[in-house]
């Protein structure tokens, strides 16, 4: 039969990397999001790579550089400005988990996507309004993201 | 010749609270509650007016599977793995507002995409939809 209290536990470990998801770029310690779940900071580490394969820390590192490659592609931000938008407080770190996983640097990725031909660079601010919650231009707007996979790794291909 | 999906199964945790989530925060009718012989709860629920498609919420432990892997299917829609699929709104960023001020769990907010306004939303037991307003 089912185990409630391994249900419980995985829907507080889905809060939090929901959590991660929706406000990658804030600066939201882990050990904050351990005690949103009810644990603490070790257990909930070694919890959540048990759920999810990696640690919430890895997660966020991914999910934070997954969202400056989107911009890299999309957007006329410059490296400093995306590093800092994706929630990374430094150039340097940025740069080196972004190469950690990626295999080039953040300009080198931008150059390469630029020459296999990815969607036209769009303005910046249209991505700093929405960073800052202001109201999306009406209708219609360039496209702000790539697609439902970039923001949602395994998501349908489209609706 | 295939007309189309009739039902999607949507695994739930628990029938009663889903059956409360779709109807009272999702704003979905209930169009079949009934219990079968064999002991499986038959649950659907489809958008208030429509005449389309429905989705039928079933509890993994009790439906065709073992005990073992129903657990299984119980732990990925608790852990947020699982996704039935992607639901279809007229206004995403008005529904997303009035949804979350009920308390319903968005994993992002609306943003626009090629293809339309997206965003992602969570039900009850975990399962997360695309819930996108096309491009008209």
């Amino acid at each position: 039969m089912t185990t409630a209290p391994d249900e419980s536990a995985l829907r507080m470990l889905r809060q939090a990397r929901d959590r991660i998801d929706r406000d990658y770029a804030e600066p939201v310690g882990i050990p904050a999001l351990a005690a949103a779940a009810g644990y603490s900071t070790t257990h909930f580490i070694r919890a959540f790579r048990a759920a999810y394969g990696e640690t919430p820390g890895a997660y966020r590192t991914r999910r934070r550089v997954e969202r400056a490659c989107e911009l890299l592609r999309s957007v006329n931000l410059s490296v400093t400005e995306i590093c800092h938008t994706v929630g990374f407080t430094s150039l340097g770190s940025f740069s080196a988990r972004f190469s950690g996983l990626m295999g080039q640097s953040p300009s080198a990725y931008r150059v390469e996507a630029a020459r296999r031909g990815g969607p036209a660079p769009i303005p910046g601010c249209f991505v700093l309004m929405w960073h800052a919650g202001l109201p999306a231009p009406p209708e219609p707007a360039p496209p702000v993201g790539n697609s439902a996979i970039s923001e949602k790794r395994s998501g349908p291909a489209q609706p | 010749m295939i007309m189309g999906m009739s039902f999607v199964s949507v695994w739930v945790l628990n029938q009663d609270s889903a059956k409360e989530f779709y109807t009272k925060k999702l704003g979905c009718e209930v169009t079949t509650d009934i219990k079968l012989e064999n002991g499986m709860r038959w649950l659907t629920v489809r958008p208030q007016g429509s005449t389309g498609q429905e989705l039928l919420l079933m509890d993994p432990a009790h439906s065709m599977l073992d005990a073992a892997t129903a657990e299984q299917v119980r732990a990925l829609v608790a852990k947020g793995a699982l996704s039935p699929g992607v639901m279809a709104t007229s206004d995403c960023r008005g529904d997303h507002a009035a949804l979350s001020a009920l308390g319903v769990e968005f994993v992002q907010e609306p943003a626009v995409r090629p293809y339309g306004i997206e965003a992602v939303i969570r039900d009850d037991s975990g399962n997360w939809f695309s819930f996108t307003q096309r491009k008209g």
